[in-house]
């Protein structure tokens, strides 16, 4: 295609965006504006399905069956996620198979948060509570990307995480009005999941390189410091109202500006995280990695199946 | 052999009687069956639907949108097919 031509595209593609209309998936797009859509949807579905691990590692030993039959539907609702995003991914030529192989490799990244260990029930209330409450907050604005299958898969996603973060509050907020020790455990697991929560909205917008190009796109509406922010200010109250301390010693209410201001985030822990040097990275891989390889015979007998089943239907008609 | 095999297919639902099927997204299974075994697990987990189509993605043959000017101009043009085309003189009711 001629320069002058492509030059066109693009002025016409970012005048849609700017008009709000969506882009669809065999609509005209920059090769970047996909490779970008293609890293964040993957990334945000290897979230979703990492995401899985910490939380699974307690169905079995939820305090009664109320909890344990809530924790399971919340962790299918991830699963679920995870596969309207690689559907999404896939609509713009993302390769499923070569998706997970990067997943499984080391090559795609997920959300930090999740090689965070799970140590004691308290901390199904900090994720349900504080994780996906910080995840609803990113995916908010998403419903209202540029790209139509990512805003429609965003649209269903948010639907369904509001029962996550009330099931995460409602733990916490018993666990917090219980016995001393319950008390202290909710507490314990908010001072460790406070500051991977903050973390998972980004690097500051100064450092974030991606920031500027995607807003511009319409594919992120808010930065990743504002959006931060917003849960801050959110999050504080509904932590006091149940009687637990958020762990920062420099965290105060700024009455003119109405916000809180908190402490400065350890990016170094952030980066070492991302980096694959948190303290479960190893771990979620190889589960993910295992996971693949003992489900191996249910996919071949599935396939097998389903050619028996043609096979005869081929024969009935013969 | 792995997932790569198992084709994509489009879901549709239709939420309830009366209403016709809406597409509301894709997955992969081996066959129709499966796919709609997985429709029910993944869309329609809080009463979403009460029937359920499935059709292969390769099957679904899609007008190309960079041809949307020639294919929709002709209509574009025919104003006089919406009822707003229309003067009703003032005293008129029921039309
Ligand atoms: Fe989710
Ligand atoms: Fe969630």
């Amino acid at each position: 295609m001629k320069e002058n031509n492509i030059e066109e595209l693009e002025r016409q593609f970012q005048e849609k965006i700017d008009n709000d209309i969506k882009i669809e998936p065999r609509d005209w797009m920059p090769d970047a504006y996909r490779d970008t859509l293609i890293r964040q949807i993957s990334q945000h579905a290897h979230s979703e399905i990492v995401g899985m691990l910490p939380e699974g590692n307690w169905i079995t030993r939820a305090p009664n069956l109320r909890r344990k039959a809530v924790l399971l539907a919340k962790v299918q609702d991830e699963a679920g996620h995870g596969l309207y995003l690689y559907s999404a991914a896939e609509t713009l030529g993302a390769d499923r198979e070569e998706t997970i192989d990067d997943l499984h490799s080391g090559k795609a990244k997920y959300s930090s948060i999740f090689n965070y260990p799970t140590l004691s029930w308290a901390d199904m209330g900090a994720i349900g509570w504080l994780v996906d409450g910080a995840a609803i907050m990113n995916q908010v604005p998403l419903c209202r990307c540029s790209y139509g299958p990512y805003a429609r898969a965003m649209v269903r996603v948010c639907k369904e995480e509001s029962f996550h973060q009330r099931q995460g509050f409602e733990i916490m907020s018993t666990l917090a009005n219980g016995t001393p020790e319950q008390k202290a455990m909710a507490q314990d697991a908010l001072n460790r999941f406070w500051w991977p929560a903050l973390m998972m909205f980004g690097p500051n917008d100064a450092e974030s390189k991606h920031t500027e190009q995607s807003m511009r796109w319409k594919i992120k509406r808010q930065t990743n410091d504002e959006l931060r922010q917003q849960f801050v200010d959110i999050t504080v109250p509904q932590a006091e109202m149940i009687g637990l301390t958020v762990p920062d010693a420099d965290l105060k209410f700024n009455t003119e500006t109405g916000h809180y201001e908190s402490g400065e985030i350890n990016w170094d822990e952030f980066w070492q995280v991302v980096k694959g040097n948190g303290p479960c990275n190893k771990d979620r891989v190889d589960a993910r990695r295992k996971a693949k390889e003992n489900g191996m015979w249910v996919r071949e007998a599935a396939a097998a199946h389903a050619e028996k089943r043609a096979n005869r239907s081929k024969e009935k008609r013969a | 052999m792995s997932n790569a095999n198992w084709p994509l297919w489009e879901v549709f639902i239709r939420s309830k009687q009366g209403l016709s099927h809406k597409h509301v997204g894709s997955l992969r299974a081996a066959d129709a069956q499966m796919a709609v075994e997985n429709a029910r697990d993944v869309y329609t987990r809080r009463s979403e639907g009460i029937s359920i189509w499935v059709v292969q993605s390769n099957d679904v043959f899609a007008s190309d949108p960079s041809e949307a000017d020639s294919l929709y101009e002709p209509a574009d043009s025919k104003v006089y097919r919406h009822p707003t085309f229309y003067d009703v003189p003032d005293g008129i009711s029921h039309m």
